[in-house]
């Protein structure tokens, strides 16, 4: 069985030119730049293509109900909407390439700065959400794992699970408005909605972080208890290492490198659950103002938040690919 | 057991949870619009944005509408729209999943990269994107959620399917000579069908939330139309007068999007895919219970293990895996000790190392490790203790070395924590001990990882691994078992010369060849005890126990007729359940008599350094037939 795997792998590397090894960084850089311009090349598209395929003509809508075939004509012209389909869409690629990314038809504010007023407010939460997350649900998950571990303290495993999947299966806007209803409504300690100090980010972090915490710290235990049982991990006690040595040295990195893909999978969700979570706390951030242009029809506020926020998942992404392959030299990331 | 049943039970209940949820929704999306669409609908000028009240159970909202109907009416829409873009979703992206199989092979890794830049989206942010071109409104959040959700379906279908079609039957059938199109039809479908239900269930309940999401942005079903999401963003805005109308809408979606995740596991567990329990039976007994005896001298032994009893929890409490096991080592001895697998010889020695698994008992008349017994010890000092006089060696040096660590790290981690050594100092020893086994370019490899290491390579890392404290004492669990067979030679050599070192070797394998190969003493195992001890040199000619002679025979030899089949031990070596008061190797045995199923017979003493438990041990003036001759 392996004998023909070998094999396998290698009549599918082809034969290697004499004197030219491809060296495996190479080709996962290169696979990997193919793919971020692949990927942003398909956002670009989507997003043009989504300004003509929205209901309703945008330059129409833009001006007063009388306005005269004339006026249309040159309204049309000034946004160069005349022309043939691949030749705007060449002008919208260098446009976002210039960053230029049109008017708000709604204020007439540029669409770049609207999108910089309103991304560090977003950025901040999601950080600092994605940060909570971690901090809860790794050493959460590991001790579970440990202190469960080949069946010991059985009592223990039923909460666990309960918990972080009760906790896991409420939606973030759900459990946003339960929060606002508890700390905001009943309590009043904390603000129901806003920007307006550092009490007011105390609700959004938590609606967005705590259902991913519980998923992950689920996640975070299932992978230690196959860490736990590994041959290295028995090798390392018989080196007799302290216990913080075995697991810190031995199991941590081991845990992470695991834990660590399915955190990066996490970002996008992330990403989509602060839109909702913005709008139940009136949040000054990229998702409300994406609502509130989806409802005013301001397409090109969308286009470009869409665009953006399409930026960063691709980022993301590839920042924790990169990652992946530096720390874990095995990771199969490399040859995908 | 009773732990067993209480597991079984949890999942019954959550099932039965789930049905009766899914029962009580779907009643309630038939008939609460025909009976309550009317009051749901009808403003109660005189009671705005009550709390509870007999008249209205759930308050009223904005206009003066009950809640509570609203709700109730509410699910109808909620529902059918999630069922409908889930199972349109589903449907949709199985036929693109299926489909793509068909594909030659660039278009189908075309297709699996686009699929991966459409997954890496985002599903929300696809679904208001597509809700825009589809059109602000209920059908279009439908469309826009179908849409997402397709992708992650033609994802499923396109892995299940092409992991079935490299299945052996789907290759019969292929030469039958079907066409691809009946091939996916009859044979790939079927075999997929099961995941797929699972998953649009579950995709139910994910369509809910984002249609409620929508609704809830404003983007969804749109007023006079109303579904949950809408009332919960109507509640919000007069949450502080009237919080029930929030809270209702709210708790309504959470738990029609938790029903259909349990009906789901109902289905899981119809389809017999049970999760293997982490939890096993632990009832482990009291530390206390454990019998310590008197510390006693114990000479020059380097280990002293007297009437060692292991036992691991199994369905019905604790099974007892090692009886009564018995182990004395001078300093210089290769003690070999073999037996199938099973048998209780590795067991045995990680519990000697002190290595067993958390929840095993152990219990030993006897246990001293260098003259002191560690169970005796605190943890520190128990530690140092097995650092400087016991070494292991494993089986696999593949999965034994951390992956994520460099060899030299591995190597000198030991030597910097148990004899204070400095980095440099540890290093430039690892260096030297990789050396010792023969690895070349010794520095060089101990900043590589273990997977730029051959098989060979590794577990002669390992050995110098377990060189580095300079125990008296090593213990090599079947460390040839996972490599070559021209390896295994010079391992086996690399163990022998770290004996006419001074170091003692305790060779645990099934392969008696090997053991008599290099050991001076053979202890065999049988079922968790040791039923015969001898000098290595007399096992070929005095081996008195049964067992040990059928070891023998099957064994082949230069002089081995090869026109005979192989000779094997008849039978299975006994499992757990299979307790018996006789001998354990009696049902297999060609010598067993009556008494031997009704008695265990007592390990004695035979002769110098031999011991065997036997009630009819093969004399010693036989020569065996086909034994090696050597």
């Amino acid at each position: 069985m392996a004998s023909t795997e070998t094999a396998g792998r290698l009549t599918q590397s082809g034969p290697l030119r004499p004197g030219w090894v491809a060296s495996p960084w190479l080709t996962f850089a290169a696979r990997r730049l193919g793919r971020l311009v692949v990927a942003t090349g398909t956002l670009l598209t989507l997003t043009f293509l989504m300004l003509h395929l929205v209901p309703g003509d945008p330059v129409r809508s833009s001006l007063p109900p009388g306005a005269s075939a004339e006026l249309i004509r040159a309204k049309r012209h000034e946004l160069g909407l005349d022309k043939s389909l691949p030749a705007q869409f060449v002008d919208y690629v260098g446009d976002v390439l210039h960053g230029r990314f049109g008017t708000s038809i709604a204020t007439g504010e540029s669409v770049g700065s609207i999108v910089a007023n309103r991304l560090p407010p977003t950025v901040q939460i999601a950080t600092l959400a994605f940060l909570t997350i971690l901090v809860i649900a790794l050493p959460t998950g590991i001790a579970v794992a440990v202190l469960t571990r080949s069946g010991r303290r059985w009592w223990l495993d039923a909460p666990f699970t309960f918990v972080t999947g009760f906790v896991g299966a409420i939606p973030q806007f759900l459990g946003a408005v339960g929060l606002v209803f508890v700390f905001s409504v009943t309590l009043k300690w904390l603000p129901v909605a806003g920007r307006t100090g550092v009490a007011s980010y105390i609700l959004p972090i938590v609606a967005l972080s705590a259902g991913l915490s519980g998923h992950l710290a689920r996640i975070v235990r299932v992978e230690t208890l196959v860490v736990l049982e590994k041959d290295y991990l028995r090798t390392a006690r018989s080196k007799r290492l302290s216990v913080i040595r075995t697991y810190g040295r031995h199991a941590l990195p081991n845990i992470l490198t695991s834990v660590l893909t399915i955190s990066g999978m996490m970002l996008p969700g992330l990403i989509g659950g602060t839109v909702l979570v913005e709008s139940v706390f009136a949040w000054p951030g990229l998702g409300t103002t994406l609502v509130q242009a989806i409802l005013a029809q301001d397409y090109q506020v969308v286009q470009g938040i869409v665009l953006l926020l399409g930026i960063i998942v691709l980022v993301t992404n590839l920042v924790v690919d990169v990652a992946l392959a530096l720390i874990d030299p095995q990771s199969s990331i490399r040859s995908t | 057991m009773r732990i067993r049943m209480r597991h079984r039970g949890t999942r019954t209940s959550t099932a039965m949870i789930g049905l009766a949820g899914a029962v009580v929704l779907l009643l309630t999306a038939v008939i609460a619009p025909l009976l309550w669409s009317g009051r749901a609908t009808v403003p109660d000028t005189d009671h705005l944005l009550e709390g509870m009240s007999a008249r209205h159970l759930l308050g009223t909202d904005g206009l003066g509408r009950d809640v509570f109907y609203r709700v109730m009416v509410a699910t109808r829409t909620s529902l059918s729209l999630a069922l409908l873009s889930a199972v349109s979703g589903a449907v949709g992206g199985v036929l693109l999943g299926a489909l793509s199989t068909l594909l030659g092979r660039r278009a189908q890794r075309l297709f699996s990269s686009l699929l991966a830049i459409w997954l890496s989206f985002p599903d929300l942010l696809l679904v208001m994107f597509l809700s825009v071109i589809v059109g602000v409104g209920g059908g279009g959040a439908v469309v826009a959620v179908a849409i997402a959700f397709a992708p992650s379906f033609a994802r499923l279908a396109q892995t299940l399917s092409s992991s079935v079609v490299t299945r052996d039957y789907i290759s019969a059938v292929r030469l039958m000579g079907l066409s691809r199109t009946r091939i996916l039809v009859r044979h790939v479908l079927p075999n997929v069908a099961e995941p797929l239900i699972l998953n649009t269930t579950f995709a139910i309940g994910g369509a809910l939330l984002f249609l409620s999401g929508l609704s809830f942005l404003g983007l969804g079903v749109q007023p006079p139309a109303y579904d949950w999401g809408q009332l919960l963003a109507q509640g919000l805005d007069s949450i502080y007068v009237s919080p029930l109308a929030a809270l209702a809408p709210g708790v309504a979606i959470v738990v029609a999007g938790v029903v259909p995740i349990f009906c789901g596991e109902a289905l899981a567990a119809l389809a017999g895919r049970r999760h293997v329990s982490t939890r096993k039976a632990a009832r482990s007994t009291a530390a206390s219970e454990v019998q310590c005896p008197e510390l006693t001298a114990v000479g020059n032994h380097l280990l002293d293990v007297e009437g060692l009893r292991v036992a691991v929890p199994a369905d019905d409490g604790m099974a007892e895996v090692v009886r009564n096991f018995d182990l004395r080592l001078s300093k210089g001895e290769m003690v070999g000790v073999v037996g199938e697998s099973g048998s209780g010889k590795s067991m045995s020695a990680m519990a000697v190392a002190g290595l067993q698994p958390p929840t095993a008992e152990i219990r030993a008349k006897t246990f001293s490790v260098g003259g002191t017994d560690p169970r005796r010890l605190r943890p520190g000092p128990a530690r140092r203790l097995y650092a400087r006089s016991l070494g292991m060696i494993f089986q696999d040096p593949m999965s034994s070395l951390n992956p994520l660590m460099a060899v030299g790290a591995q190597l000198s981690e030991g030597v910097r924590i148990h004899r204070s050594l400095s980095r440099s100092a540890a290093r430039q020893l690892a260096a030297r001990r990789l050396a010792q086994v023969r690895i070349p370019h010794a520095e060089q490899r101990l900043g590589e990882r273990p997977h730029q290491l051959s098989g060979g390579m590794r577990q002669r890392a390992m050995i110098a691994m377990s060189l580095m404290c300079e125990p008296d004492l090593i213990i090599a669990d079947e460390p040839t078992t996972a490599l070559d067979v021209t390896i295994q030679r010079e391992i086996m050599k690399l163990l022998a010369d770290a004996n006419s070192d001074g170091v003692t070797v305790v060779l645990i394998s099934h392969d008696i060849s090997l053991i008599l190969d290099v050991c001076e003493r053979v202890v065999v195992m049988y079922a968790g005890r040791i039923v015969e001890e001898l000098a290595a040199r007399d096992v070929t000619t005095a081996a008195r126990h049964p067992y040990t002679r059928a070891l023998l025979r099957s064994v082949p030899t230069m002089t081995t007729d090869r026109q005979l089949p192989l000779a094997t031990i008849p039978g299975r070596p006994p499992t757990r359940n299979d307790e018996t008061a006789g001998c354990p190797f009696a049902p297999r045995c060609e010598r067993a008599s009556e008494s031997c199923t009704e008695t265990m017979p007592p390990l004695e003493r035979t002769g110098p350094g031999a011991r065997v438990a036997c009630w009819h041990p093969v004399p010693t003036t036989t020569s065996a037939r086909g034994v090696m001759a050597r």
